[in-house]
């Protein structure tokens, strides 16, 4: 089996796809001649041709905007955004015409499109090209959103959110792209939305991640008997994975690298509290990034969790 | 310093039946009898549709209405050119666009009581939910023409929005992308001279609206709103070049709301007496009643008995509406997505909403 990278995994799920279904199409910013700022769509134009991957105008508004038109009349477009602080011109979009569309037409009409985005810390980057801000775009129903974790579950998620009926923002690690490998079949495959999956089974504390983070309380996990759950999906995510786990360890830490205040966490550690709170054996603890404006490079370091500050709560939790 | 013009434009303004009902003959020959009455009885059954949706509003049997009056040839002499095969993506103030494709009337005062089931357009309709948030429905009509190109059918797209909507960013990046793929898109302004009370002149510097799209790459073209003749033509002539492979159109229905923003507005507040006067003088039925009165196809018989007729569809739609059945609160949850999800199926059991 090969050994891939995250690019090449989705690069793969797109291929396949756009193979096995002629109304897939890529649209965004250089995904053409130039395969993406990162690369992820390369060869897909001399594959597909310029008519299934089309480089737009400059115009993240109008990227998701023309894409709710595509998807309504039955194309399935995937389109890129180049790094997730720039989807926030088309979140009006995202927001009120792709993620309601179907209530709103009460099935009428519906918006089968995927937007993916770079996000995250990790790559030194100029401003507003790190952000995690996965919590604002969870709390909008008749969305979904995806973040894997690594190239296997990037494709088996890619192809589930292109197969999806509905409008999927699929988050992928900036910092994971190049940095991780992973055994990919070459055939095509899903993951569904909407499952966890167990990273690594434990009994004293169960840690909820996704994307990049779960990398970083695995290693800070070391020392500890840690059940790691990779949530995959974040919306509509599954609750019943994380309070079975809650319920075998009685400790529960959330780790991820978006702002504490109203961050994903949050709805996780409200859900133990409603579902599970007699099993737990210690507070919840969020190991979050502090409430503030992520940093530039000189000090993203500084921002993002830190496997020291995971390993404490992890200490705090077995000790309390 | 030696200077040559790369580029230039012009914008022009077309009317076949003037503001005292004089036809310009060789345009209004494409017009049969017919069609006239065409248009004279469905501006008066939307005109209708309005006046009465305006007396429930304030029974309190509809909820803040957004009114037609005045704009009704630029959406119904639009809509007609249409055919069952084209999208539409109206704006909240386009009930006139529905009514001229035919859509069930009562489902215009079920949206408008309250009941998304209003926008759940029948088979065959291709019409978008009306979009609320000004001038974001435009982006929508273009994805929608450009899949109509990708797929190698020969139909169009149309939008509908305001001279307010065509400050939004949506606009641009709409018309732009419409502009570089050539789509077959035609985006109707309805020009009706206030956003609110925000006159025209505050939404742009250029003259017109129609000559934005000149800085698009593609045609716009300013058309008398109120003459019904006109707004039909310069949409056919759209869509014809839309089907040709000939691109996109930008069409500016200079027209005028003769009512409130909505139900919830005092025009009062912000424009003359004046003003409305002289724009009622310009309404779209007004010259069309004086151009068939002159061809010998208009009585006062032939509006007395439209009127009623009118009046006698439009009780039945609204007592077909009334008497329609509340909608089910599953249905809150119901259409989010595809299908429910486990929090979903929960929330659906453990609320007792009928109980």
């Amino acid at each position: 089996m090969a050994r891939l990278n995250l690019v090449q995994a989705i690069n793969q799920a797109l291929a396949q796809e756009m193979e096995r279904d002629k109304d897939v199409i890529v649209i965004g910013e250089d995904v053409g001649k130039d395969g993406g700022v990162f690369r992820v769509t390369q060869g897909l134009l001399d594959k597909f041709g310029p008519e299934r991957v089309m480089d737009t105008p400059l115009s993240e508004l109008g990227i998701i905007g023309s894409a709710v038109g595509l998807a309504a009349y039955g194309m399935k477009p995937v389109a890129e955004i180049q790094f997730m602080g720039f989807t926030y011109a088309g979140l009006e979009q995202l927001f009120s015409h792709a993620a309601r569309i179907r209530s709103r037409s009460r099935n009428r009409f519906t918006c089968p499109m995927v937007v993916r985005t770079p996000y995250g810390i990790g790559i030194k980057p100029p401003e507003l090209h790190s952000e995690s801000t996965e919590g604002l775009f969870c709390h909008m129903p008749g969305l979904k959103v995806v973040v894997p974790s690594n190239p296997y579950s990037a494709k088996g998620l890619l192809t589930s959110a292109i197969r999806d009926p509905d409008p999927v923002l699929f988050l992928e690690a900036s910092r994971l792209y190049r940095s991780i490998k992973a055994e990919v079949p070459e055939e095509e495959y899903t993951i569904p939305l909407g499952k966890a999956s167990v990273y690594q089974e434990g009994n004293d504390i169960t840690v909820v991640s996704w994307g990049t983070m779960l990398h970083r309380a695995a290693e800070a996990s070391e020392d500890f008997d840690c059940e790691i759950i990779d949530l995959q999906t974040l919306r509509p995510y599954d609750e019943e994975a994380v309070v079975k786990s809650v319920k075998k360890t009685g400790r529960l830490v959330i780790v991820y690298e978006a702002a504490r205040i109203g961050g994903f966490g949050a709805e996780i550690a409200a859900l133990v509290a409603e579902e599970a709170f007699e099993y737990l054996k210690a507070p919840v603890v969020r190991v979050a990034a502090p409430d503030a404006v992520i940093p530039m490079a000189r000090l993203e370091d500084h921002y993002m969790p830190s496997p020291e500050r995971i390993r404490s709560a992890f200490e705090s939790v077995m000790r309390y | 310093m030696p200077t040559k013009t790369v580029s230039s434009s012009e914008t022009k303004n077309i009317q076949i039946i003037n503001e005292k009902g004089e036809a310009d003959g060789t345009l209004v020959s494409r017009f049969t009898e017919d069609d006239f009455r065409r248009f004279f009885e469905t501006i008066i059954l939307a005109r209708t549709f309005n006046h009465r949706a305006l007396s429930l509003q304030r029974e309190g049997r509809l909820g803040t209405y957004a009114s037609i009056w005045g704009q009704e040839a630029s959406q119904i002499g639009t809509a007609l050119a249409f055919g069952e095969e084209d999208w539409l993506f109206p704006s909240f103030r386009e009930s006139g666009v529905y009514i001229a494709r035919g859509y069930p009337i009562w489902m215009l005062y079920r949206y408008w009581a309250g009941d998304e089931r209003g926008m759940q357009a029948p088979p065959g309709f291709n019409l978008f939910p009306m979009s609320v948030p000004v001038g974001t429905q435009v982006p929508h009509a273009t994805g929608a023409a450009w899949a109509m190109k990708l797929k190698g059918h020969r139909n169009a797209a149309a939008v509908y929005f305001g001279d307010g909507g065509s400050s939004k960013g949506d606009f641009h990046e709409g018309l732009n992308f419409a502009g570089v793929f050539k789509v077959p898109a035609i985006f109707i302004c309805q020009n009706n001279q206030w956003a609110i009370s925000v006159p025209r002149s505050r939404q742009t510097a250029a003259k017109t609206i129609a000559e934005r799209a000149f800085g698009y790459g593609f045609e716009g073209v300013q058309v008398d709103g109120n003459d019904i003749t006109a707004v039909y033509k310069v949409t056919k002539d759209a869509i014809e070049k839309a089907r040709a492979g000939g691109g996109p159109t930008l069409i500016e229905c200079f027209t005028y709301r003769l009512d409130d923003h909505t139900t919830a507005d005092d025009s009062s507040r912000y424009r003359s007496d004046d003003e409305v006067e002289y724009w009622k003088e310009r309404e779209p039925l007004k010259r069309l009643r004086t151009y068939m009165e002159g061809k010998g196809w208009w009585t006062k018989e032939y509006e007395d008995d439209l009127t009623k007729k009118a009046e006698e569809r439009i009780d039945s739609e609204i007592r077909k509406a009334e008497a329609f059945e509340a909608p089910d609160p599953a249905d809150i949850i119901k259409y989010t997505y595809g299908s429910l999800t486990p929090r979903q199926a929960r929330e659906l059991k453990e609320l007792k909403w009928r109980g």
